[in-house]
């Protein structure tokens, strides 16, 4: 299920980013849900790292945090680890506090920055970590779903950076949580190995438990979520399908072909933001794009060609995350 | 069994660290014989030299084994490993403990390397004997166990090796193991305040076996608690927990 959309923090008192009000719904809810962060706050000396999160995490979700570096996510996942307190505002994880939800291996982490300790073999290793849990998944298993079988008896020293990316995730998921955050998981990696992470990853969703992963590559996000946390400046700026994103971006873009007419001419039609032009083919980037193509028409009746595109992601990225940034500042 | 699978796979891990092993083992056993063996038939104030070395090279060589087995925890902060065992159910308990285990276990194995060795230079003592002197070595080195945790939260791996080295090699030096030093005044006296001196007295073989007087008991109870508090404050900056 999706979460209906809603903007936060910083971003309802943001008077320019009036169309994305439109995105907050109704948020009523049928049943309690996995996490539900209040309030969240958090400053490192003057820097405000988080600045009033609110959040909840259904079970069966799976979830990216999306937002340029800086954007608070990490600091966000520690504070749902315990691994960092809040200032103020609360945690809870299925109803307790992050701290008893990691005792019972209902919630566990494979952090941004970690490796493997040595002299130990992938196998013995991810024994090692199921056996501090009640009831860990069997270590078979966890080899399973992380491709690991062949790897089991290999000493961890001797890994590539993929494959130890991969012992780490199996050291998250072997405790059986309900809900596993992965920190920037395939930051270090190249193409290949990112992909076939993300295979590894969408074999273990399969079963049904809740992912939470902080990215901030686009087309990750785009791949791999039911659901998008859009951070920037340390709170939530939007916070929906990738479509929902998408959609509630107010930037369109009119593409046609329009020879012998000025650019400042075409610059000043109502409802253009910019203009990009090569030859006779004319690119206008609109905020209201309905508006800029009948005014379009009416002037200059022999354009053609007509393409009008709602934004990708990356144009809804950009704006809602450079939009607040300028907000804040 | 939680704390038993983990402390298992932490001894495991210990003895496959072959650099940890010349050093315990190594260094101590072929100091011995060197000394001891080219002095085999001297006598130090009526004890037969290399009775009197065995105690001095099995407080070296334990001494180095249990600080090292806390000092391994710098190798897991520099990989962040303690921060992703934090989000385990794993107690800092069955932590330090199985890393103190495993410093006691590298211990073990030199302290019988340097019996063996002992032997074979003509050491002989009762069973009683043995068996309270490795009682009170194992008592001595309890300071020497805390001291590694200290080390390993306060150290980076880089410094690790002459911070181990450096501060065994010293309270070595400062408690007699490699030779003796004075025995009366205030030198002495002030000797007999150094934790290692009664970890060498632990292991002195002769006459009705090792001399450990009440202040003896309370030299190491008073180190272990001091370093405890150190040891504490730094497990506690060190992993954010207040």
């Amino acid at each position: 299920m999706s979460w209906p959309i809603g903007g936060f923090g910083d971003y309802r008192s943001a008077p320019t980013r009036g169309t994305l009000g439109a995105m907050t719904t109704a948020t009523t809810r049928t049943s309690a849900p996995g996490i539900v962060l209040e309030g969240l706050t958090k400053s490192f000396g003057d820097v405000q790292a988080v600045r009033g999160i609110d959040l909840g995490i259904d079970p069966g979700e799976t979830v990216a945090i999306l937002g340029p570096n800086g954007a608070g996510k990490s600091t966000t996942i520690d504070l749902l680890l315990g691994l960092l307190l809040p200032d103020s505002g609360s945690v809870s994880i299925l109803g307790d506090t992050p701290e008893v939800a990691v005792r019972a291996g209902r919630v566990s982490a494979m952090l941004q920055t970690g490796g493997l300790i040595g002299q130990i073999t992938v196998g013995e290793l991810i024994d090692m970590v199921a056996s501090l849990y009640d009831t860990p998944m069997d270590v078979g298993e966890a080899l399973e779903i992380t491709g690991l079988g062949e790897l089991a008896d290999r000493r961890t020293e001797g890994l590539s950076g993929g494959q130890t990316q991969r012992v780490r995730f199996a050291l998250a998921i072997v405790a059986d949580p309900s809900f596993v955050f992965l920190d920037e998981p395939t930051v270090a990696l190249d193409v290949e190995a990112r992909r076939e992470f993300w295979r590894t990853i969408r074999r273990f969703t399969e079963r049904g438990t809740t992912v939470v992963f902080a990215t901030h590559y686009l087309e990750e996000a785009d791949a791999n979520a039911d659901r998008i946390v859009l951070m920037a400046d340390g709170a939530i700026v939007a916070d929906g399908s990738v479509t929902d994103i998408k959609a509630h971006v107010d930037v369109r873009t009119i593409r046609f072909t329009l020879p012998g007419v000025g650019t400042t001419e075409l610059a000043d039609l109502p409802g253009v933001l910019d203009i990009d032009r090569h030859g006779d083919a004319v690119l206008l980037r609109c905020d209201d794009a309905d508006l800029a193509l009948r005014a379009l028409i009416a002037v200059h009746p022999d354009a053609r060609d007509f393409e009008v595109r709602g934004a990708d992601l990356e144009e809804a990225f950009l704006q809602l995350t450079t939009g607040v940034s300028e907000v804040v500042k | 069994m939680t704390a038993v699978t983990y402390t298992r796979y932490e001894l495991l891990r210990t003895f496959r660290n072959r650099r940890f092993f010349v050093f315990s083992l190594v260094f101590p056993l072929a100091l011995f014989y060197v000394i001891a063996g080219s002095n085999r038939h001297a006598h130090l104030g009526g004890v037969p030299f290399p009775t009197y070395y065995m105690g001095g090279m099995a407080a070296w060589g334990t001494m180095i084994g249990v600080t090292a087995g806390g000092a391994r925890i710098a190798l897991e902060r520099q990989v962040g490993w303690n921060r992703q065992l934090r989000l385990t159910p794993l107690t800092p308990v069955t932590y330090l403990g199985a890393k103190v285990a495993s410093g006691y276990a590298l211990a073990a194995v030199s302290l019988v390397l340097i019996y063996v060795a002992g032997l074979t230079l003509g050491v002989h003592a009762t069973a009683g004997i043995w068996l309270s002197m490795t009682a009170l070595i194992i008592v001595a080195l309890v300071p020497f166990a805390v001291l590694g945790v200290y080390i390993g939260h306060r150290v980076t791996v880089d410094s690790m090796g002459p911070a181990l080295g450096g501060i065994t090699s010293l309270l070595a030096l400062a408690g007699g193991a490699w030779g003796p030093l004075a025995q009366h005044g205030f030198m002495h006296t002030l000797t007999q305040l150094v934790p290692s001196y009664w970890l060498v007295q632990a292991g002195q073989a002769y006459g009705d076996g090792p001399h450990w007087p009440l202040g003896a008991w309370a030299v190491i109870a008073a180190w272990t608690a001091v370093l405890g508090v150190l040891a504490m404050r730094a497990w506690k900056r060190d992993t954010g927990r207040l």
